[in-house]
Parts: C-alpha cells; structure tokens; sequence
C-alpha cells in the first residue's frame, strides 16, 4: 500500500451502459480534510460518480484509491468498511426504525462494539456492555445534528430536514475516511440550508473527515467547497477553486447556453 | 431498572411459568389426554409461527414453505427415531432427533437462503413454495423401506406427558434465542435489510450473512417442530404438510401482528386451541367454515392495518393507543432509553422496487441507467 | 410416431397452460401484484359451468359462455373490495391478500358444493385425426386451435387498441400513464377481467382431459401456470405463450419416462427455482434494474 498525499483519487474513471459512456475520464484528487464539490447539470453524472465509488456500480474504465489503496471492484459493503460512507438523493432511512436506532445500525460493524451472535442469544455480559455503549455513542452523535430530542421517534415521522441530518448521521457512524453526500441541501429553505452548512462545517472539524458533495445549490457550493469539479455529459468540464471553476466559460456555456 | 428488564423478560416469565404448572399436572396424571394433545399442538404452533415471524416479521420476506421445513423435520427425526429405537421412549434419543430433524431442515434453510440473496418478493415468496411443494413430492415419491412412500412413515409416538413438557422447553429455547437474537445489534441489522436494503448495504450491514441467519434459525426452529409433530403422532404423512399448512402458520403471525413475537404466539395458541374446539363442534362439511373464517380475517386484517386510505381510522382507533389511555400512560415516559423499534411495524415498508422487477419493454430502464440519477 | 404424439399432447396443455399464464402475466405487468387467486378463477368457472350443465343440461356453449362472464364479473369485484384498497401499499400486504382471496374461494367452493369431486364433461369431442400412422385426438387440435387464437386476438388487442396500448402505458409507469389521462383503475379493472376470463377458457380445456372438478381444482395448474409465466419472462405476453407451451412439452415428456414421471412435479418446480436464481427475467422479460 503506498501513501498518498490524497484521500481519495480516481484515476480515468468511467462506465458505460451498453455503448453509452455514462462517465468517461473522471480524475478527481482529494486532499485530507477537503470539502469537494461535484456540480453540473441534470444528468451529468454526478450520481453515477457516486455509485462507481460506492460499488453500486463497477467502473468499466479507470480505478479509484482512498488513501492509495485500490477499492475498485470491492462490492458496496466492503466499500463502506475501507471508509466510504454515503447519503442518498432521495433519502433512504429505515423508517420503521427509531433514529437511535437508525444511527445505531450505523454503528454496526464498528470494532469497538463487536458482539456476537452467541453473545447476543445468551445475553452474556458483553451484550449489555456493547449495547449500552453503542447507544451512547449514538446518543453524541445525535447531539451534533440536534436530533437528541427526536430519538425516541420513528425515522419516516421526521421532518424533511431532520431525515436529511439523520441521514448523514447514520453515514458518519460508520466511521469514514471519506464522507459521500448526494444533494444535501435539495429541498431545503434558506434557513435550513445555512444550518446544514453550519453542520458540515462541524463534522469536518470535529471528525477531521473528507467531504465530497454534490449540489445543485451553486451558492451553497462557493461557500463551502474548497474545490470543485465541473461534470458535464460524464467529463470534467472545469476543476479548481470553485470561484474560477463556475466562472470558467465552458461551465457558463453548460448552464446556460451560447 | 428492575422494573424494566421484568417487562421485558415478561413472555419468557409467563411461558416457563405455564411450563412448570402443566409439567407438574401431566406428571401427577392430572391432565386429560385430550389437553395433553392440545397442549402439545399449541407448543408445536407457537414454535411455529414464532420462527415464521422471524422471516414475514423481521426479515420482512413472505415465506410460504414453512411446512416443507417442517415436513423435513417431521420425516427425518421420525426416520432417527426409528433407527435407533422402535418404541422410542427414550429422552436421548428424542433429543437427538430433535437436532438431527432441525439441523437437517436448517441446511435446508440454508438453500433456500441462497435464492434469497437475488430474490425479493413475489419471487421469493414464490421460490419457497415451490420449495415445499417439492419436498413433499420427495417424501410422497420415496420407496416404502425409506419414508414408508404414500403410506407415510410410521412413528414411534412418543408419551404425551413427557412430549408435552419437550414442547414448552423448546417453545422456551425458541422464544430465547429468536427474541434475543432479534433485540440485539443483530437483529437491528435484520431489520435495517427490511426497510432498507440499498441503504442497509451502503451502511455496511452484511446483508449475506443476516438474510441467510434468519432463513437458517427459522428453518431450524420449523425442523424442530416438525420432530415434535412426528412423535405426537403415529405417521407422518406428505399431505399434511402443504401449502395450506404453511397459509395457517402465516395466518397466526398476520393476525398476531407482523413483527410482534408475543403477538405471533398469542394467535398461534388462539387458533390452535379453535382449530381443536371447532373440529369437535364443526363436525363434517361444516369444518370448512374454520376455513372460511381464516381467509376472511387474513383479508380484513390485512386491508384494515395496510390500506392507505385507512389510515385515518387506524390512527384514531389504535389498540395500542387504546391500551395506552386504559393505563393513563404518560408520554414523557416514553423518552426512556427502552426504545420500542422492534414492535414497531404492524405495517411492512417493502417501497424498494423489486430488485429484479420487470418490464414488458426494457426502453425505460435503460433510459434510467443512462440519466445516472 | 410416439414421441411426435406425446409433443402434441405436451402442445395442448401447454396451450392450456399459457391461457392461465396470460392471466398472471398480465396482472403482473399491470397491476404489480401477483395475483395468488387466478388459480381458483379456474375452479369457479368449473363449478358455475357444472351448475349450468345442471340446469340447462344440453347447451354447452351457453354453459361456457355463462361461466366465462361470471369469472370475468368476479374478477373485477375481487379486484375493487380486495386489491384496490392496498393499492400503494407494500407489496407483501398485497401478496398475504391475493392469499387470503385464494384461501377464500376455496373454502367457499367446499362449503357449496362439498368435497367429493363432480364428474363434468363439458366439451366431449372424441375422435382422433389419423395422418399415417400418427394419430391426433380432436381435442388437442381443438385446444391448440383456441389458444393460439386467443393468443393472437390479445396480441392485437394490446397493440392496435387504444385500451391495449393504454395497458402497456400503464406497465410502463403507473404515474406518467396517469398524468397522460389513462384511467389507471379502469385499466388494470380490464387486466383482471381479461385474465379471469382467460382463467375461465382454459378450465373448459382443463375438464377435457381430466373431467373431475374439486375445490383445489384451479391451485395447482394456477401455480404451474405462474411457472410457465415466469420461465417465458414475466410481463411479456409472448413469454406467458412460450412459458407454457415450454413448460406443457416438458411435463409431457416426463410423464413419459417411468423413472422420473413420479417426479413431474418436484421437476417442474425445480426448473422454476433455477430460472429465478440464473435469469430471472425469464427467456422473453426484460430486466429493469433498481434506481440507486
């Protein structure tokens, strides 16, 4: 394994679907503790990128590193134990769960919480101990997003907002390296949407991870984004700064027109 | 806190309790045969429909070949039992049976595990029956030396006085491992794979493992009751174990509420206990009426706790709710660290597409795939 | 010369058969549900075809007319009291419904017309076409005959009706197809009248060969049926034809070998499980992937 000065690189990723180049050529190369943008147009292939990162799909040109380790063709689980977490477009909570219980399954392959199966059924000591200590570390993580007061409620009972945090929530109790998040700001009002910057802000500091959003929200995007890339038609149109990025005339072309 | 872990543990508590009264009274000649073999009929139902609750409940799959496993357990712990010994009085050799039959319908389980991990639904739902049909076929098709052919299997019946007390320790085994299994980390992922699975794999849940555990200890437990119907009985034949075996199994977990296993064991001995009274009143033709009556509840139940435009009705007239004002409960103390996920859901969030629904025409699909959303 | 008859045979139930698919794979398609009771559509249509030959013994075709629109009525009502109330419920609340709906006939048949078996025949066409030494029983051609023509009457009707390219709209995407102006209800009403009618038809074919009617009459060629759907590609039309006809010649041949015939069944749904498990679109469906 070599040492990378990047947290995550994706060297000439890609994929088609039967002929038609979805994504084709994507370098990306994120820097420890960056937040990184991933804007274009409906239908660029943002959430594409996110799923050949995921193993949702598996990329058919090109490979990605985290921390210099090849993850291509791991399936999505083992993605997510190398330290990939990620949200969802349209959220994907357990809805019939309570939020504890929400972030708590995010908790669920965490070494410090290990208990197994015959542990569980005969209700050994350690179960007590493991389950008392996951809820904790749920119960803190709830804090930071607010949502300590709702935990005791069912996950599809939240408002939108709330389902958007929880949902990040849950993607940070698996421990990530890097932290995926598909739209985080869509759907909400002004106020929420500082709120959740202000929120982003936080976990970056607090848990020192790596942030990889994509946003429709341009605004959003120069605020928060150390650096951006520019997809559009599944290349890269523009990367950088995210100010000379948006102003690039390429991108102004892909947004509006001639 | 003591107070807390006494509710918990309550069904437990109450089932053993049960267990020492009736031991006692079997072993003291008390009990009439007749509720001897009730009584061995409700545990056997209990065990029953407690692992299928686990599948239907918590895995959230519909299951409708929990007779097959049954079946397997039935023949294949009659078959031990008659190896070893021919009146089969002996508790080490009904023990043995006992785990051979469920070991051999877990591996079973295991198989149909398999189809599991690319299969949701209807498919899924489809695969077990063809499953159980086909096992029965097995057994019907078998030559007379080895599982007696359509004749059945002759079995050693085995003292209702002692069968009896068997039933309740491995009602008691079930109910622990499947309720502490499933009130447990694992048991969170167990259901994070029902209301989510896309979501429960981004999260690292090992979905292989989980989906393949329930069908393995559910069809373990339906082996082990299966053993236990072949030694309340003097044969064991295919036709019992069919398709509408499996409805009724299905029918006491529906009724006792998808994902309560208290629930799923108050209707199992609720219906087994009719099934016994009207079979003795309900003479004949009208036996069927049992029947009829059964299809009626799964369908009005089901539309009653599923139907969008109840929801209404069901918000306003809520047992729980109602069980709730009778106690004067206070809500503040439902903020307690006791968080209720597990009999949460009478409902069964299945809104994932089918992982391999289908189309007539492909041209959407593709057209999906290619916007990348 | 026998293996040419025996494919005939295996020719006509398949026909048989994929009348009864249609039924599943069009409520499949459209409605999104698997519809457990179409099985038992069939038994009804044996029963009310039974209580018809009772009452005006020598018209058969009127027998069969009645029973067709009796299945067809009854398909539609099962639909608005049972299904459409969960419509946009989750499937498995469905599927323990379609169950339910099932169970419900057959109960209801044992209750009515008790359980020891009528004797039926309604169509008895005897006879067989000699051509050499080969020699086809009249009923087979009769059968084949009809299920290719109703085959052919619904392709038509899908693709050159308004209401048939409605249908397939609908199976598209339930919610475009109702922003378009289609009334999705009434749509998947004509799904299940089709089907049930179809359901009906092939109970008529069904007596031919074994005129003994019960109350589980329908169940197991339902659930063959929905084999032959799913192995010709659940959704299609054509699959449901090729499905069956496929699944008719398999369970034909079978019969024939001694060695395995006891196994006919256990054969049958083993071919099911492993298309499921290695193509589970089927030879005909298409697959339609899960939008992440």
């Amino acid at each position: 394994m070599t040492v990378s000065e990047f947290v995550l690189e994706t060297k000439e990723l890609g994929i088609s679907f039967g002929g038609l180049k979805a994504v084709s050529d994507v370098n990306l190369k994120i820097k420890q503790g960056e937040i990184y943008g991933l804007v274009g147009p409906n239908g660029a292939g943002k959430t594409t990128v996110f799923n050949l990162l995921t193993g949702v799909y598996q990329p058919t040109t090109g490979t990605f590193f985290l921390n210099g380790k090849e993850l291509k063709g791991f399936g999505q689980e083992r993605i997510n134990h190398e330290g990939i977490a990620r949200t969802f477009q349209n959220i994907r909570l357990f809805n019939n769960m309570t939020v504890v219980n929400n972030v708590m399954v995010g908790l669920h392959n965490n070494p410090e919480f290990k208990c197994n199966m015959l542990e569980s059924i005969f209700r050994l000591p350690k179960h007590f101990k493991v389950e008392k200590a996951m809820r904790e570390r749920a119960k803190e993580l709830l804090t930071i997003f607010g949502l300590l007061d709702e935990r005791n409620n069912l996950a599809c009972n939240l408002p939108y907002g709330k389902q958007r945090k929880l949902e990040i929530a849950r993607a940070l109790a698996t421990n990530p390296t890097l932290l995926l998040l598909d739209e985080p700001a869509a759907g909400m009002n002004p106020n929420e949407t500082e709120d959740l910057r202000k929120t982003i802000e936080i976990i970056r500091k607090q848990f020192g991870i790596t942030i990889l959003l994509i946003e429709h929200d341009l605004k959003f995007v120069s605020e928060i984004c150390d650096e951006i890339t520019v997809l559009n038609f599944g290349t890269a149109l523009a990367q950088g700064k995210a100010k000379d990025a948006l102003n690039d005339p390429e991108v102004i072309k892909a947004y509006i027109g001639k | 806190m003591a107070n807390i872990k006494w509710k918990r543990y309550l069904n437990y508590i109450v089932i053993s309790a049960l267990a020492v009264l009736f031991a006692v009274l079997s072993l003291t000649g008390t009990l009439k045969l007749g509720t001897q073999i009730l009584l061995e009929k409700i545990t056997i139902s209990i065990i029953l429909a407690v692992s299928l609750s686990m599948v239907v409940g918590f895995l959230g799959e519909l299951s409708l070949g929990h007779a097959g496993f049954m079946c397997v357990g039935a023949y294949i712990g009659g078959k031990v039992a008659c190896l070893v010994d021919g009146d089969g009085n002996s508790h080490l050799i009904l023990i043995t049976a006992i785990l051979v039959g469920g070991v051999v319908a877990a591996i079973c389980g295991f198989i149909i595990g398999l189809p599991a991990l690319r299969l949701k639904g209807d498919y899924l739902a489809i695969v077990t029956l063809a499953f159980g049909e086909i096992v029965r076929s097995l057994f019907l098709n078998s030559t007379p030396e080895s599982f007696g052919s359509t004749l059945g299997l002759k079995t050693p019946r085995y003292d209702s006085r002692f069968l009896l007390i068997y039933g309740f320790v491995f009602v008691l085994i079930a109910l622990a491992v499947i309720q502490n299994l499933i009130k447990s980390k694992h048991g969170r992922a167990i259901t994070a794979i029902r209301d989510n699975e896309i979501a429960a794999k981004a999260t690292g849940i090992n979905i292989t493992k989980y989906k393949l555990l329930v069908f393995i200890v559910s069809a373990f437990f339906a082996g082990v009751a299966g053993v236990l119907f072949s030694h309340a009985n003097y044969t064991v034949q295919s036709k019992t174990f069919d398709y509408n075996y499996s409805i009724e199994i299905l029918v006491m977990v529906v009724l006792g509420g998808m994902g309560s296993i208290n629930g799923a064991i108050i209707s199992a001995t609720l219906i087994t206990f009719l099934n016994e009274e009207l079979t003795t009143i309900l003479t004949g033709e009208l036996s069927v009426l049992k029947d009829l009556l059964y299809a009626l509840i799964l369908i009005l139940l089901i539309i009653y706790n599923n139907a969008p435009a109840l929801k209404g009705v069901r918000e306003k007239y809520n047992l729980r709710a109602f069980v709730g004002k009778i106690r004067k409960h206070d809500p503040a103390a439902d903020k307690d660290d006791e968080a209720k996920w597990h009999r949460v859901p009478t409902k069964i969030d299945m809104n994932e597409v089918l992982s391999t629904d289908l189309v007539v025409k492909e041209s959407r699909a593709e057209k999906g795939d290619r916007g990348g959303k | 010369m026998e293996f040419i008859s025996t494919l005939l045979n295996g020719l006509s139930s398949g026909g048989t058969y994929a009348m009864i698919a249609l039924g599943y794979t069009m409520v499949y398609g459209i409605a999104k549900m698997l519809n457990f009771a179409h099985g038992d559509v069939i038994m009804v249509g044996g029963y009310i075809m039974y209580v018809m030959m009772l009452l005006l013994s020598q018209n058969v075709f009127l027998g069969i007319a009645v029973a067709v629109v009796f299945c067809v009525l009854l398909g539609i009502l099962v639909e608005r009291l049972a299904y459409r109330p969960l419509r946009g419920a989750s499937p498995l609340a469905v599927l323990i419904t379609a169950i339910g709906v099932s169970y419900l006939f057959q109960s209801l048949a044992l209750i009515v017309f008790k359980s020891s078996p009528k004797m039926l025949s309604v169509l008895q066409i005897s006879g067989a076409l000699k051509l050499g030494k080969l020699s086809v029983d009249y009923s087979t051609i009769v059968t084949l005959a009809v299920a290719a023509a109703v085959m052919t009457a619904l392709t038509l009707f899908v693709k050159k009706t308004k209401t048939g390219r409605a249908m397939v709209a609908v199976s598209e995407d339930r919610d475009a197809a109702k922003l378009m102006g289609i009334n999705v209800n009434f749509i998947i009403m004509i799904t299940f009248a089709i089907g049930s009618g179809l359901a009906a038809l092939a109970g008529v074919f069904m007596l031919m060969k074994a005129p003994s009617l019960s109350n589980t009459f329908g169940a197991m060629p339902g659930i063959k049926a929905f084999t032959a759907a799913v192995i010709g590609g659940i959704g299609s039309i054509p699959g449901a034809m090729v499905g069956g006809i496929l699944l008719g010649v398999i369970e034909a041949i079978s019969f024939k070998i001694p060695l395995i015939a006891p196994y006919t069944d256990a054969i049958e749904f083993s071919i099911l499980i492993i298309i499921l498990l290695v193509k589970p679109t089927g030879l005909l469906g298409k697959r339609r992937r899960e939008k992440v």
